[in-house]
């Protein structure tokens, strides 16, 4: 991913580890969408209080709104809301991803739904949180994806462990670079849904942070490049609402 | 709810304001919708258009339906007119089968295309009369009486288009009397219609048929009553399909007051909770946490109301009291009891109980209990995965932990009392504990061939698969209460 070789020198260094925020030069700048206002306003508190690291520079309650806001102030990272009239979240993605290759997308949703889940990461996103979220770990996932890195939820990992597990019956994969986990990235996934850390993962089976990072990022790729037959579907359901 | 499924459920309700903002005109792939770059080629049912028509919009909606120009289409059917004047009697039936479109979309029309398009239908009727007079005298004689009984019916049906669309505009009045409302014009139009119509059968009866009295009075019966047939039948398709259309509405209403009678019974009860309690934070957690919980599962469960007829995630529907199920309900009411977060992540299909998986999921809710109980924090994390042959499940919190040399009589107990029922249904117990870091309670389930109808050879227990999956740290203390299989004498 592009993203990950330009924003190479801001943050990889720190973002592994739980949130240090080595860099405290230039804080990164942060832009929320969502429709609901008193959600922006809470993160927009939590983010603004105790957070030195990440500034919030914006936001927006639509997504005609987001659109131009994005394209006009090119923040570093974007929360953006997966259910909003209009199209919600993947069509701020698809909207705006083409002219800002910059600009990283962190999904924030109530929901748990696959579909939702799935959706928005395929449009590009870089992770995907719940909204029941602490400030504190919420700030950690935003350097995280500044740093070019993915954010996986337990549940987003364990979808994602459901769509590429081979059940009986199931369609042979098409392209095996894509539609195939390797083994170590399965372990990784498995550790990311029982809830350990990057750098617990990275303990729990001797290797780097920087490794386990790169496995999640290659798990992100195929998540979002895959042909597999729920993966492709979810996304169109979405797409047709 | 301003937002989220159920408001997409009913097409248009989430559409662009840009576009004419009814549901027929916001659909995907409808050129009409005026949406610059549909984002899936989809195409729109069948319409005929309103607008921008020169008969009855018949191929400007086939036009749009199928993405070509308007003229080939009309061209199409002249060409068919010609055989035996096909594409005249197409043209009128897909005049009477298909629906207008049920909004005002602006098209203009140039001035060289509606000459185009006249010419065409002149062209077309004309060969399509010329090609029935060539081919057979007697359908040629038919088809003048006959065709002028059609002109008549085409003039009243059309005037039929021109009242709905003055309905659509007034609103809903309903009734024949509002369909033929329309003043005077109107009026002179369709009984214009109505006497080409009497003409054309009368001047088809008398120049067939020479009969006595009783018999001709019989056929003038017969006649009226398929003139008055033929003039109705716009009337008789928009009765259908209004009533087709007030039982959508019908069937939308009852789903508004479901969700509003489901809002108010559970969402607003506990907000009043919370607003009642607002200064005990763990009750309000309790609270708030039972009631997303309970929403997300009528929202997004398994026959949840979201989930709509289409059917969810890669999930088997759920059984009804299966292993997801039950470890779902168990870590819900751990949830309840000690107001912490409970979050269960589970992976693979599901699978019905059988008495191991009752007992794994009763250690499961221990080491849960054990964790909400002990361990000082207010996540634990859960994560099953149900595999063919082995059920797995996590319990972790990243509490205080404890020193395996400093075991505290109660909790040795109640880890005791985990590994004992494991033991018993041949199952596996991991217990990993670092002070300050936390505690993960393992729980491995093999399935026996009982439960997976006699696949034959039994299923090996797989010790070392999950050794290598959970390498041993040094650090760390391990419980490895490995069952004495007391289920070997299971019959094939």
């Amino acid at each position: 991913m592009s993203d990950e070789q330009t924003d190479m020198g801001s943050g990889t260094g720190g973002a592994g580890t739980t949130g240090s925020g080595k860099d405290a030069g230039t804080p990164i700048t942060v832009f929320l969408v969502d429709d609901h206002g008193l959600f922006r306003a809470g993160v927009r508190a939590e983010l603004d209080r105790g957070v030195p690291d990440v500034e919030v520079v914006g936001e927006a309650g639509s997504v005609d709104e987001a659109v131009a806001a994005i394209r006009h102030l090119t923040p570093d990272v974007v929360l953006l809301d997966v259910h909003m009239p209009d199209g919600g979240g993947a069509e701020v993605l698809r909207k705006v991803r083409p002219e800002a290759p910059g600009v990283v997308f962190l999904a924030l949703s109530v929901s748990d739904a696959a579909e939702d889940v799935i959706a928005v990461i395929r449009a590009g996103a870089r992770g995907y949180v719940t909204k029941t979220i602490s400030g504190r770990d919420l700030a950690d996932a935003v350097r995280r994806v500044h740093g070019g890195d993915a954010v996986f939820s337990p549940r987003l990992a364990g979808f994602v462990l459901d769509v590429f597990s081979d059940r009986p019956g199931a369609a042979p994969p098409g392209d095996p670079e894509l539609d195939l986990l390797t083994r170590r990235e399965r372990d990784v996934l498995r550790l990311l849904a029982r809830g350990y850390a990057y750098k617990e993962i990275a303990g729990e089976l001797f290797i780097s942070v920087k490794t386990v990072e790169t496995h999640v990022s290659s798990v992100l790729r195929k998540t979002q490049l895959s042909n597999r037959y729920e993966l492709s579907r979810w996304a169109s359901d979405r797409r047709l609402v | 709810m301003p937002r989220g499924r159920p408001a997409c459920d009913h097409g248009g309700v989430s559409q662009p304001a840009a576009t004419s903002g009814a549901p027929g005109a916001a659909r995907p792939g409808t050129p009409a919708a005026g949406v610059p770059e549909p984002p899936v080629p989809t195409r729109g049912p069948l319409e005929r258009r309103r607008s921008g028509r020169l008969v009855a919009g018949v191929a400007g909606g086939v036009a749009d339906h199928l993405g070509i120009g308007v003229l080939w289409v009309r061209a199409a059917f002249v060409v068919l007119a010609a055989i035996n004047g096909a594409g005249v009697v197409g043209y009128a039936l897909l005049w009477m089968f298909v629906r207008q479109e049920s909004a005002d979309t602006e098209r203009t029309v140039p001035r060289r295309e509606r000459q185009q398009a006249m010419g065409l239908v002149a062209l077309g009727l004309g060969i399509g009369l010329v090609a029935a007079l060539l081919g057979n005298a007697v359908i040629g004689w038919i088809v003048g009486p006959l065709g002028v009984a059609a002109l008549g019916a085409a003039v009243v049906w059309r005037e039929a288009d021109e009242s709905q669309r003055r309905r659509w505009a007034a609103g809903a009045r309903s009734g024949v009397a509002g369909a033929a409302g329309g003043g005077r014009t109107a009026l002179i139009r369709v009984v214009a219609g109505a006497l080409f119509v009497a003409l054309g059968i009368a001047v088809f009866l008398i120049g067939n048929i020479n009969l006595g009295q009783v018999q001709f009075g019989l056929l003038a019966v017969i006649a009226t009553i398929v003139g008055i047939g033929v003039l109705t039948v716009p009337w008789w398709l928009r009765l259908a399909r209004d009533l087709g259309e007030e039982r959508r509405q019908r069937i939308i209403e009852a789903e508004r007051a479901e969700i509003a009678a489901h809002l108010h019974d559970s969402v607003l009860q506990t907000l009043a909770l919370i607003q009642r309690q607002a200064d005990e934070p763990r009750e309000v957690t309790r609270l708030a946490r039972g009631q997303e919980r309970e929403l997300r599962h009528w929202l997004y469960g398994p026959q949840g109301y979201g989930r709509g007829s289409s059917g969810g995630g890669v999930k088997a529907p759920a059984l009804d009291e299966g292993l997801a199920e039950s470890l779902t309900k168990a870590a819900a009411e751990v949830e309840d009891t000690y107001a912490l977060t409970v979050s269960p992540v589970l992976v693979g299909a599901d699978r019905p109980l059988d008495a191991d998986l009752r007992a794994l999921v009763l250690a499961a809710r221990e080491a849960m209990v054990n964790a909400a109980k002990h361990s000082g924090v207010d996540e634990i994390s859960v994560y099953v995965e149900i595999e063919p042959d082995e059920v797995n499940v996590f319990v972790r919190d990243r509490g205080k932990g404890f020193d395996p040399d400093d075991v505290p009589a109660d909790r040795h107990g109640v880890a005791g009392s985990i590994k004992a029922r494991m033991a018993r249904h041949g199952g596996r117990v991991r217990l990993r504990s670092t002070p300050g870091e936390g505690t993960e309670v393992h729980l491995a389930m093999t399935i026996t061939e009982a439960s997976t109808e006699g696949t034959g050879a039994p299923v090996p227990v797989r010790t070392a698969d999950t050794a290598e999956r959970a390498p041993q740290d040094p650090g760390r203390e391990t419980v490895d209460a490995d069952g004495s299989d007391d289920r070997q004498e299971v019959q094939s």
